[in-house]
């Protein structure tokens, strides 16, 4: 029987990502983000795991990377600031391919900005934080219920691929409650690494078969001896600048994500198909966003809702199919222009885009939305 | 058909808003409808002007902040002044006349001292955000008697579930005193 939760949304991500299997969780307390190191420092002792406060953010990262290497699934959880120091340990995550789930609650303004208050300026930061060409998935959820299952694809993806995924939520998500039934395990599945199956002496820590383009894993502690380096390496996992090598390992490393859109990629709908006047928005502004479509509607303006879940990456060929029906697209962000750009890239169209953009800790409300929408209407 | 009940109560940290809105926001469950709160966040726990606000509906709740707000509590000038914004014309203010003394030419005030009745009738000054429940719940009528009394007795520490029923009633009843008098 499914039982009624009132938790916040940060108290979604500690007991969701304890569904998903994470056992280790290292971070430093930061606002708007700190009740999911509160709650994990509680309940992961209580499930045999482990809870470590770091002396700050990027030790964090390293911890977990070292948790995920010892077999352990791990998540960090982090606001903008906070987000920033990781992103030298996020490319080594990505280098050694170590799953991994991080979250970022943003808050508002750069640098030590709006603590308190939310934001979404930190989107392109998920993409392109880290140095060098690498992959990022990073999934925005706008409902609390939607985050639990979010949270444990987080995981299920980060399995699967070897790579550490961002889960984008705000101050908003993070401290409100909102009653839902929690989903039974019957609801989701729980993905596991797949762990080689040679002897010990015969592993190659980054070797995959023809076709295959993730490489099984070992744990440490198990037999398997295997190397992981940030620097450029071969299948032993020593060190190469060998041009070819190192070529087709980094298009390998991408690959794992642009060959499996299919499964990762994931967004929602509302009244798209009829809809002259399109509005794109993530997180929670797309909960504001589906109600301004809604009230428009009402108004006899034909306006539709497509809502990224998976911002990372970006869903590009549903943007260009939808952009190709619309008059006007309208793109709500709490920030400055952000997914904004990725829409014009995808749409690759003349037809007109706007943003309905705020900055400043408060979020971008519905009738802001609705007279964006009759300005273009 | 959206039915959007939008409530903020505030007071100053340490007067237990943010548990009353916890406990409307669970009978609203019980109630079959759907209700998402969000506390304010700041570095002040006590003595700070503080608030939670709680929508409810009978539909699925799509922006989650608050838009037009139907009822506010404020238990403190200093609250009654920070938070007395984005309110309906018409919305329903509960005040503590001891403590809010300037409702800004506000309409459709209801005074009641909570803060005195907690002391009198109750003893024990943890009771005082249960009161204030317990009067709004009878002003505004957005959840039924039986089904905050069944939260509030379910929530209360044990032991303490008579004081806390006894402190409903004495909130419902003040309600109902002063609705009866403006009614007059």
């Amino acid at each position: 029987m499914a039982k009624a939760v009132f938790w916040t949304g940060n108290e979604v991500c500690a007991e969701a990502a304890i569904a998903a299997g994470c056992r280790f969780f290292a971070g430093y307390p930061i606002t708007p983000s700190s009740e999911i190191a509160a709650v994990m420092a509680q309940r992961l002792p209580e499930e045999s795991g482990t809870f470590i406060q770091m002396e700050d953010e990027i030790a964090a990262m390293g911890a977990i990377i070292g948790a995920s290497l010892a077999g352990v699934k791990s998540m960090t959880a982090t606001s903008g600031p906070g987000f920033s120091l990781k992103q030298e340990n996020i490319g080594f995550a990505c280098m050694v391919e170590a799953p991994c789930v991080v979250v970022n609650v943003q808050r508002g303004g750069p640098s030590t900005g709006l603590p308190t208050h939310p934001g979404q300026s930190d989107l392109m930061q998920t993409r392109w934080g880290t140095h060098g060409d690498h992959t990022t998935i990073a999934l925005a959820p706008a409902y609390l219920r939607e985050l639990y299952l979010e949270m444990i694809r987080a995981f299920n993806l980060s399995e699967k691929f070897r790579v550490p995924v961002i889960v984008l939520i705000d101050e908003i998500l993070g401290h409100m409650s909102e009653c839902f039934e929690a989903p039974t395990p019957n609801e989701y599945t729980v993905i596991n690494r797949v762990k080689p199956t040679c002897p010990p002496e015969k592993y190659n820590p980054y070797e995959v078969q023809d076709g295959e383009l993730v490489p099984t894993m070992a744990s440490y502690f198990e037999g398997y001896r295997f190397h992981a380096t940030g620097l450029n390496h071969d299948k032993t996992g020593f060190p190469t600048t060998h041009p070819i090598v190192c070529h087709q390992d980094e298009v390998r490393q991408l690959a794992k994500v642009s060959h499996n859109r299919a499964e990762i990629d994931s967004w929602e709908e509302v009244m798209v198909e009829d809809a002259e006047i399109l509005v794109v928005s993530f997180g929670s502004t797309a909960r504001g966003a589906h109600s301004a479509v809604l009230e428009m509607r009402k108004q006899g303006v034909r306006a539709g809702l497509f809502r990224p879940i998976t911002v990372w990456p970006f869903p590009d060929e549903e943007v260009r199919r939808l952009a190709r029906k619309t008059k006007a697209i309208v793109v709500a962000e709490m920030n400055l222009g952000q997914m904004i750009l990725e829409v014009e890239r995808a749409a690759h169209s003349d037809i007109k885009i706007v943003g309905c953009q705020k900055v400043g800790g408060v979020p971008v409300e519905p009738y802001e939305i609705v007279a964006k929408i009759r300005e273009v209407a | 058909m959206s039915n959007r009940f939008e409530v903020r109560l505030s007071a100053v940290g340490g007067q237990g808003v943010i548990l009353a809105g916890d406990l409307l926001a669970h009978a609203a469950y019980e109630e079959g409808k759907f209700s998402v709160q969000s506390p304010t966040y700041t570095a002040q726990v006590r003595g700070g002007p503080t608030k939670i606000d709680v929508i409810i509906d009978t539909e699925k709740i799509l922006y989650p902040r608050t838009t037009a707000i139907d009822f506010f509590l404020s238990l403190a000038q200093r609250s009654f002044d920070a938070f007395a914004v984005g309110l309906k014309p018409d919305c329903t203010i509960l005040v503590d006349p001891n403590l809010v003394h300037d409702c800004k030419g506000r309409a459709n005030v209801f005074r009641i001292p909570i803060i005195e009745l907690t002391r009198t009738k109750l003893g024990r000054m943890v009771y005082t955000s249960v009161v204030a429940l317990g009067a709004m719940v009878e002003l505004t009528g957005v959840v039924k008697h039986e089904t905050i009394r069944k939260v509030v007795e379910e929530h209360a520490p044990p032991g303490t579930e008579t004081q806390n029923l006894k402190a409903l009633d004495v909130g419902f009843a003040a309600a109902a005193a002063v609705k009866a008098e403006v009614s007059r």
